[in-house]
């Protein structure tokens, strides 16, 4: 039972820092039909930004935690999103109208760049952070087990509960919103219509490269450890969140994320640690072979 | 016009590239990137380091070598292919890989073409394909495991104990010596697990230790795995200790454990050469280069050392005086001395149990 609520707590935070990282390649996918797979790497560049937003913040001496969380939250948030706008104008504006393989490659180009980018400037090795955020909870004890739940992991549930809330209010209420809903179904009616496309991809690229940034900033203040490949494990993860949930849908992202979080928790916990990913990517062929619009997603309709 | 001046061009650099081709070129390879790119970095250190030192020298048989750098990542695949590019840079003497798993698909490509090698990798398959040109020149698994598990069982035989490793060649066969040398002192592990390497979140495995009650973990692996185990278990509540390979000797193992969770890591490791006198100067010098001399670094050293005593001793570079020379000698190196059986092991393997202690690894007490 202890051990059962534990892996439930593990297993949500593990899934909420997936889904963050998934709404970013579902709304991409949602605009551009196409997957960024650019996009783990903007998470990990986003993690190494906090790191050294964090070095810097201690260098000037400033310590009140939440004030340092914010600022770091703003500046990863500042310079991923112009590194999604980046990878936007570089690899996928300048190939529009090419082929769907030219783009996907020059994405999967991106990535590998963004990487060794990262690891020339930065250096391969591992970037530790002092513990922010220390203790936590001890909520109870069965059969000699204590359940422990960090403040970390509040921290990670509770910030991406508000951020989907806010999210979404943002693609339903505001113009911006509605604009990118009509470029999803029809982009050239759209830009008929009056709307500037290109600026609505390339916000779209933006903000989904600002939600990695906060789960980046999570990510370094859970973990504590940062170093330039933690990109692609997470962001094939959080792909396989986005096409479970269904591409394309956001409430999809968010559950594939959580559901992908919670199979490999009860699964390391229950079974073995070590067919946890063969698990879940058979869970997700299976899924896809029943239900190939994924779990909330909707089939495609052929336009007339 | 323009062409002959083109053509003119062409004839000067070839010219002056002419005297590179009577070089000896020796290869080192490794994780140069990757996830263990900083044991890449200590075996580039060590190997330019003693490059350049026999350089200074005057060289090899009167010649200078050159050390063509190859990085695998830890990838089996990529191993390959920087194999093959180091058999057409025509080197004539290896040092690497550094992963099991790397080496033992590489060392056939230098079989292949006649290229003797020395290695640090500890998974005993390396030297059991009956591969004439393969020197390893650090022990075995089944020699590290049996010391590691043996003193698990006599230091920590009355707690729990589990052995988990990454399912990496290196990292699972050491794992199961550990677990073999447990046994054979009469301690049973009460779990037995793998994870996945490269990811972060180990809160599962994590969960299950504690639920098992288990307060020691003999691990196979590397060392940026431990650390992320030991954070999140402290974050968890959990203390743990680990008792991991020659690996652990990483000193990247204290930042990312983070606080003093390091100090909870004992490992094994040959006996530390930065103590040996024959090691006092070198070890002084890369100290001042800001290079702490710790792991890897010595034995990329000592390498070179090993194929610059073999080619004087051979008058040769020819892979059959060459591999004839290190089968049957014994070299003095920075590491002590080196000797080889049949197999290409070394004769006296020897293994110390160590433990991290404020920053740095020693012997423990």
């Amino acid at each position: 039972m202890g051990q059962f609520i534990q892996q439930l707590i593990n297993g949500l935070t593990l899934g909420a820092v997936y889904g963050l990282i998934a709404l970013g390649y579902t709304m991409v996918y949602g605009i551009i039909g196409m997957i960024n797979f650019a996009h783990g790497d903007i998470y990990m560049v986003s993690a190494i930004i906090s790191v050294t937003a964090l070095t810097l913040m201690s260098a000037f001496g400033i310590s009140s935690v939440p004030l340092v969380l914010a600022l770091v939250l703003i500046i990863a948030i500042g310079f991923t999103s112009v590194y999604g706008w980046a990878v936007e104008r570089t690899a996928y504006r300048p190939l529009r109208n090419a082929s769907r393989l030219a783009p996907l490659i020059s994405a999967i180009g991106m990535s590998i760049f963004l990487q060794n980018m990262v690891q020339v400037s930065q250096g391969a090795r591992v970037k530790p952070v002092p513990t922010l955020i220390p203790g936590g909870l001890e909520l109870f004890t069965h059969n000699g087990f204590s359940v422990h739940l960090a403040y970390t992991q509040i921290m990670i549930c509770v910030v991406t509960v508000v951020l989907m809330v806010a999210f979404t209010g943002l693609i339903t209420r505001t113009s911006f919103g509605r604009q990118q809903r009509a470029c999803e179904q029809d982009r050239t009616m759209a830009s008929l219509l009056g709307i500037d496309v290109d600026k609505t991809i390339s916000y779209t690229f933006m903000l989904g490269a600002a939600l990695a940034a906060v789960a980046g900033v999570m990510v370094t203040v859970y973990y504590g450890v940062v170093d330039f490949s933690i990109g692609f494990v997470a962001g094939i993860k959080a792909f396989t969140a986005a096409v479970l949930g269904g591409v394309g849908s956001l409430p999809g992202a968010m559950l594939g994320g959580v559901l992908i979080g919670l199979i490999e928790s009860y699964w390391s916990a229950y079974l073995s640690p070590e067919y946890k990913d063969v698990a879940t990517f058979a869970i997700l062929i299976l899924v896809l072979m029943f239900r190939p619009s994924g779990l909330l997603g909707r089939p495609e309709v052929e336009k007339v | 016009m323009k062409k002959s001046i083109v053509a003119a061009g062409i004839g000067l650099l070839s010219v002056l590239a002419v005297p590179a081709w009577a070089d000896y070129s020796v290869g080192i390879a490794g994780p140069m990137t990757g996830e263990y790119a900083s044991a890449g970095a200590q075996i580039r250190a060590g190997a330019e380091m003693a490059v350049a030192d026999i350089n200074a020298k005057g060289g090899v048989l009167g010649q200078k070598i050159k050390l063509e750098i190859g990085d695998d990542a830890c990838d089996p695949k990529q191993a390959v292919s920087v194999a093959n590019a180091m058999v057409n840079k025509h080197i004539v003497f290896m040092h690497g890989h550094w992963c099991s798993s790397s080496t033992i698909p590489a060392s056939d490509i230098y079989n292949d073409a006649q290229i003797p090698m020395a290695t640090v990798s500890t998974n005993p398959k390396v030297t059991e394909r009956g591969l004439k040109n393969i020197f390893r020149i650090m022990g075995r698994d089944d020699q590290q495991g049996g010391v590691g598990g043996g003193f698990l069982a006599e230091h920590f035989g009355s707690k729990k104990i589990a052995v988990v490793d990454d399912k990496s060649a290196y990292g699972k066969g050491l794992a199961d010596e550990m677990a073999k040398g447990m046994q054979a002192k009469g301690v049973k592990p009460v779990l037995r697990e793998s994870i996945t390497a490269g990811e972060k979140d180990y809160s599962g495995l994590i969960t299950k230790l504690k639920a098992a009650g288990v307060e020691v973990v003999a691990y196979g692996g590397y060392h940026t795995e431990v650390a992320l185990i030991l954070r999140q278990a402290q974050q968890a509540g959990l203390k743990l200790t680990i008792m991991g390979g020659d690996t652990m000797s990483n000193n990247e193992i204290v930042t990312a454990a983070g606080g003093d969770n390091a100090n909870n890591v004992l490992f094994t490791f040959a006996p530390d050469s930065r103590l040996e006198p024959a090691a006092a100067d070198v070890v002084k010098r890369f100290r001042d280069k800001k290079v702490e001399p710790d792991g890897y670094v010595l034995y990329a050293y000592a390498a070179m050392q090993l194929f610059q005593q073999a080619a004087e001793k051979a008058k040769s570079v020819k892979y059959a005086d060459l591999d004839k020379a290190i089968a049957n000698g014994s070299f003095n190196t920075v590491v002590g001395t080196l000797s080889f059986d049949a197999k290409g092991d070394l004769k006296v393997p020897a293994f110390r149990v160590y433990q991290w202690k404020g920053g740095k690894y020693e012997y423990f007490k």
